[in-house]
């Protein structure tokens, strides 16, 4: 990996989300660890339910709790000043979830965009509004006026027509995807320095996506931040990344370079993930699902999570011992006892 | 927007004239009318009265002429010359009755509603960000005793303990010195003293379910994707509870206004009789059963009205507050 040359951003060691439900507790994150760099893309891919967008809402502080709880780990978020000199490092895990340091991260050095534009704006408040109060939270020393001027400002850059006029818009008078390009408008307005994009462009046409997704590349290179891409879709996650997080049910399961997730994938369950979506070069052949369906979320195996729908299983080995994360090659991460 | 008001407005006039012909010819329908409910009062206390004189009475009270006639009659009193008939209960005309009570009564129900959403909007908001909390389960608790006590028996016993441990007679809405007295300051602060324990127990019962309704809709609205938006931006949960969900889910409030007008009519008819409120209530009560015709058919003719009127501000003002709304019917 080349991220040696870029600072670290975030360092997470070992995160458990676990969420205490009456059934039983889902351990939706259990021991993540990653990094991300300054500038650089991260993209995170899984199954729903893998815990891709727990492990970011524990990163905002944002899980629903309760249920939800981060018991145990560290999220370390290296700020920077405005300046350019490094202010502090800051464990979030630490932080109260509703004090001000948290809210002092929150949208100005990290902002969040979701899955559903369609909700993800309040109808009754206009889309200036909404993204100039991002301004006012974070910049004591910002008039009403001058907040306006930048979401105007920035409402021109995500590329929505007459920034002028629509500032004034209510939510319900936009499309999917000009809600979508209010929400990244609003999640960059104060310049954080990651952005966090938990699968933006699910609720979209596949028109509008490819729009959305060049538009988040193009914005990511011109600000210089740090990107979190979260997908289920394999193709979207290599197009954003420079290297890849494979989770399933909570575990990081494999973690390389986007080249290497492509070239070399090594976990069964990468392969299989390969298996069942169709590509554009090779010749047309049936796709392989998975087989078996997600395990209980409420169960807990002694041996390795995939097991279960593993085609390369090896019974009384796979199901006893759980398999570790090892780098097996240089940067590429693999959980599988089949490499140890 | 002023299209709107107009159309809906000419809409009101149908409705009006349809609930002023349910109003009066379901008061005629039981069997017998104010002359047999009269001539039985009288036969009861030991007076005779002949077929000649019951004859008479029906004549002079207009009963001898068919229900539609009479209608026709009615109606056009109340629409060419605002006569909206004589009381043959009271021996009033009904305009006098009607001036004596409206005002009061439409005073006591809005003091009322607004008393129970200053109570409990506050606390439905606290009990849905506090879920389960202690505190919630208190306001939860004190909700249902208050949605299943009647309020009469709550009228009753305080109106015993005010004047049993104050000597303070919480009956009527003025002491007896002021009753007839002409409006001063004297007679507003007396009126004041005997306001509030009227609009507690008249309030109480829409307080309780109020606040149900606040923190059920606030639940809603709290786990929905808007509101972690706002949260992601740093946003403090103190302002982002105020601005966001907390707007939603009061709009349900608005357009239950209407229907507070007429519940608090018919509900607290028994308080009102309780605590010898001067008040619409009890009045139509008492025309019903005895068939007072003209004056029964007013108040409801008059209710009915209030209740669409409040209907239609009702919607008025959901559409000041909510944009999806106010645009939804510019657009067409």
């Amino acid at each position: 990996m080349a991220a040696s040359e870029n600072s670290v951003l975030v360092e997470v060691q070992d995160l458990k989300t676990y969420f205490f439900l009456h059934e039983g507790t889902v351990k939706a994150v259990d021991g993540v660890s990653f990094s991300i760099y300054e500038g650089r893309s991260l993209g995170v891919i899984g199954e729903s339910g893998c815990g891709k967008s727990v492990t970011a809402q524990s990163m905002m502080r944002i899980v629903p709790s309760p249920p939800g709880r981060e018991v145990d780990g560290k999220i370390e978020m290296y700020l920077w000043e405005n300046g350019g000199g490094f202010a502090e490092v800051v464990d979030v895990l630490q932080l109260k979830p509703s004090g001000a340091k948290i809210r002092s991260i929150r949208g100005k050095q990290i902002g969040m965009i979701f899955q559903e534009p369609m909700t993800a704006l309040s109808p009754l408040h206009t889309v200036g509004n909404q993204i100039a109060e991002a301004v006012l939270i974070h910049e004591q020393d910002a008039s009403k006026h001058q907040a306006r001027e930048r979401a105007i400002d920035m409402l021109g850059r995500v590329g929505i027509p007459q920034p002028h006029r629509l500032v004034d818009a209510y939510p319900h008078q936009l499309s999917g995807g000009m809600r979508q390009r209010a929400l990244i408008a609003m999640a960059l307005i104060c310049g954080p320095s990651l952005l966090i994009a938990d699968e933006p462009t699910t609720a979209l046409d596949v028109t509008i996506e490819a729009q959305i997704l060049e538009l988040i590349k193009e914005l990511q290179t011109s600000l210089g931040m740090a990107l979190m891409y979260i997908s289920h879709d394999l193709a979207v996650v290599g197009e954003m990344s420079d290297e890849i997080m494979v989770m399933y049910l909570g575990h990081v399961m494999e973690h390389a370079s986007t080249d290497d997730i492509f070239d070399n994938p090594l976990h069964p369950y990468t392969l299989a993930l390969w298996r069942s979506v169709p590509s554009i070069e090779g010749k047309l052949e049936r796709l392989i699902p998975i087989s078996g369906s997600l395990p209980s979320p409420f169960a807990s195996q002694p041996g390795c999570r995939f097991f279960s729908r593993c085609d390369r299983r090896m019974p009384g080995v796979c199901d006893a011992t759980p398999p570790s994360l090892k780098e097996v090659a240089p940067g590429h991460k693999v959980r599988c006892l089949l490499y140890e | 927007m002023l299209l709107y008001l107009i159309r809906r407005i000419l809409m009101l006039v149908p409705i009006l004239i349809l609930m002023s012909m349910v109003a009066f010819f379901l008061i005629q329908l039981p069997p017998g009318d104010f002359v047999t409910f009269r001539i039985e009062q009288l036969r009861m206390s030991g007076i005779e009265v002949s077929d000649n004189e019951a004859q008479r009475l029906m004549v002079q009270f207009g009963l001898d002429k068919p229900p539609m006639a009479r209608y026709v009659w009615w109606v056009s009193g109340i629409v060419l010359r605002g006569n909206w008939g004589w009381s043959l209960q009271w021996n009033k005309s009904v305009n006098e009755i009607l001036q004596e009570r409206i005002p009061m009564t439409v005073v006591i129900s809005l003091l009322a509603l607004l008393f129970s959403w200053v109570v409990a909007i506050p606390i439905g908001i606290y009990s849905a960000t506090h879920q389960y909390s202690p505190m919630d389960y208190v306001a939860t608790f004190l909700g249902f005793i208050g949605v299943a006590t009647p309020g009469f028996l709550l009228a009753l016993i305080a109106a015993w303990l005010l004047f049993s441990q104050l000597g303070f007679s919480a009956l009527g809405l003025h002491s007896p010195e002021y009753i007839n007295a002409p409006w001063s300051t004297a007679k507003f602060v007396d009126l004041l003293k005997h306001l509030w324990l009227p609009l507690f127990l008249v309030g109480m019962g829409n307080t309780a379910s109020t606040i149900r309704v606040v923190r059920n809709n606030l639940l809603d609205e709290l786990n929905k994707q808007y509101v972690i938006t706002a949260r992601s931006k740093g946003l403090s949960e103190w302002k982002l509870v105020w601005k966001y969900p907390v707007r939603m889910a009061i709009n349900p409030l608005l357009s239950t206004v209407s229907w507070v007008l007429p519940g608090l009519v018919s509900g607290t008819v028994l308080i009102d009789i309780v605590l010898s409120l001067q008040t619409i209530g009890p009045v139509l009560l008492r025309a019903t059963l005895a068939q007072d015709m003209y004056l029964a058919g007013s108040v409801v003719l008059l209710l009915s009205a209030l209740t669409v009127i409040g209907a239609l501000i009702g919607d008025v003002l959901l559409v000041l507050v909510d944009p999806r709304i106010r645009f939804g019917r510019l657009g067409k």
